[in-house]
């Protein structure tokens, strides 16, 4: 499985994990878990997804998520797990 | 699974506190390049670096997107010129032009920049490494981006005094040579005292003999994350503090294990080893200097500075030991006086001096580096420096190094620019009193007694 961890950080408006959702949707990438929390009006979300399904490079998911991003005025952001994993299990 | 919590820590890591990756170095043998026609050799030293790294900086580059971690430099390592150019030099022309030719592949591959003019006389110098030596100051003025390094002793061999003669001399000539950019060429000039084969941070990288054809060194840096843990356990005792500064340094160091297997399995090159190094720049937040006074210093010097800088080297190589298969190269904190806004706001304060500078350097790596001197400094008075620090690195067994830049035409209290990561520096003064008498004596220190292991 190709996990990815997709970051979205910004001022809470109606509709991201909706946008987010369909953009992953329209590209076969399977939602895992998704955690999100609300920090002093800061929308704070993580979701864990599969792109093993997806036909488009990670570079390209990359910079269309991050231009969506821009679109609803959030920071998106995709990184693999592995920089995760390896930085907090042993 | 991952939670929301971890990611978002790794992440301000990277965006608030400066964690970056600073350095994957691609460490090549030219060994194999060796020919007594000059020009072959030199077609020879092209293609194989050109064949060998040409795919390194968007490796680099696709690694940095894909996990979201900034890789600042990428560069190449080759095999100590002084042994490949050695059939067909026959002037320090001949060398000057190898360089030439290594600053022309650095460009081409686009990497920032290339070590291993180098030559290794710890117990003797021979003609080769001798021309090699004296075409350095030419070297580094003709070109931009080769870095040049000399091992001038060794625990094992002792201190070759000749050589550090010579290298007084080469360092003023370097200085001269390059005077309209405020000596900039010897800011990629390095002597040291056991000096490491896998060492990835310039100016002394260097593919030493041991090394395979090829190999993948990475060094990870990160004082801005060390320094914002430490701040969160403000007051503790060493027994925190140490604990903090070890899990920070495994975290460290663990994105330095990844990115360094990746780029090895994609270039199809092996890994070599990670440097623990914490290696600072001119950013803010990202200094050295600045976790000493979180530890409790007003400024980097103070009296406790030493212990301070001690603690956090040995922490740093306990955390870092357990994150990384294979750990080298210098591997320990760095304390450069113009790449470190920090160590640059003590010496102008006032409480940093070379004298400490130097007795810092015998409890971390490496050694006395990128510090402005007056441009009127003696060659001698030069020589006298660095055969004080290559006996720090002799007697403790230990890697030592000496950059520093007399800057011609400049005085005490001066600023000399150098521009990006190299930073700038205000010019510090020197111990005038004269060692003429010792430098001039000829010949070599002998190896310390405790280096009679067999």
């Amino acid at each position: 499985m190709n996990k990815t961890i997709i970051t979205v950080v910004g001022k809470d408006t109606v509709g991201i994990i909706a946008r987010v959702c369909t953009y992953l949707a329209e590209n076969r990438i399977n939602i895992l878990d998704i955690s999100q929390t609300i920090v002093q009006g800061y929308f704070n979300m993580m979701m864990i997804v599969d792109t093993n399904a997806m036909e488009k490079h990670f570079g390209e998911m990359a910079d269309e998520l991050q231009n969506l991003g821009e679109k609803i005025g959030v920071d998106i952001k995709c990184q693999k797990e592995e920089i995760f994993d390896k930085m907090h299990r042993i | 699974m991952i939670n929301l919590f971890e990611v978002v820590e790794t992440n301000e890591m990277i965006t608030k506190e400066n964690l970056d990756v600073r350095t994957i170095t691609l460490g090549i043998s030219l060994l194999d390049c060796i020919d007594s026609d000059l020009n072959r050799l030199k077609d020879n030293i092209y293609q194989k670096i050109y064949e060998a790294a040409k795919d390194l900086v968007k490796t680099g580059e696709d690694i940095s997107r894909e996990f979201g971690i900034p890789i600042v430099n990428k560069r190449i390592s080759v095999t100590p010129i002084a042994l490949v150019g050695g059939a067909a030099c026959k002037t320090t022309e001949d060398f000057t032009s190898i360089a030439r030719t290594l600053d022309q592949v650095a460009h081409e591959v686009g990497v920032n920049f290339i070590g291993g003019y180098s030559a290794l006389v710890s117990k003797g110098m021979t003609a080769a490494d001798e021309l090699l030596i004296r075409s350095i100051p030419a070297a580094l003025s003709a070109t931009e981006r080769v870095c040049s390094s000399v091992n001038l002793g060794s625990t094992k061999t002792g201190i070759n005094m000749d050589a550090v003669k010579l290298m007084g001399e080469i360092v003023k000539k370097t200085a001269e040579y390059t005077k309209e950019q405020d000596s900039l060429g010897c800011a990629k000039l390095v002597v040291f005292c056991n000096a490491p084969d896998d060492n990835p941070f310039m100016a002394g990288a260097f593919h030493g003999v041991t090394e395979a054809d090829k190999i993948i060194n990475v060094g990870v840096s990160g004082p801005g994350v060390v320094k914002n843990a430490l701040s969160k356990v403000r007051g503790e005792n060493f027994e925190v503090l140490c604990e903090t500064i070890k899990k920070t340094a495994f975290k460290v160091t663990r994105v330095g294990q990844l990115v360094a297997q990746e780029a090895s399995e994609r270039l199809g090159v092996p890994f070599g080893i990670v440097d623990l190094s914490l290696a600072p720049t001119p950013a803010i937040g990202d200094s050295v200097a600045d976790i000493l006074c979180e530890i409790g210093l007003e400024y980097a010097g103070a009296p406790g500075t030493t212990a301070a800088l001690a603690l956090l080297n040995d922490q740093v190589k306990k955390g870092g030991v357990m994150a990384s298969s294979y750990v080298g190269g210098l591997s320990g904190a760095f304390i450069p006086v113009s790449e470190d806004q920090g160590m640059i706001d003590a010496v102008e304060a006032g409480a940093l001096t070379l004298e400490k500078l130097e007795a810092m350097t015998c409890v971390c790596s490496v050694g006395l580096d990128m510090i402005a001197i007056p441009g009127d400094t003696k060659a001698s008075t030069i020589s006298g420096i660095i055969a004080d620090e290559m006996a720090i690195g002799m007697v403790n067994q230990k890697t030592t190094a000496v950059r520093i830049i007399p800057v011609v035409g400049k005085g005490v209290g001066e600023k000399v620019e150098f521009g990006g990561l190299l930073g700038y520096a205000p010019v510090m003064p020197v111990n005038s009193f004269s060692c003429d008498g010792f430098v001039n004596r000829g010949g070599r220190i002998p190896a310390p007694i405790h280096s009679f292991k067999n």
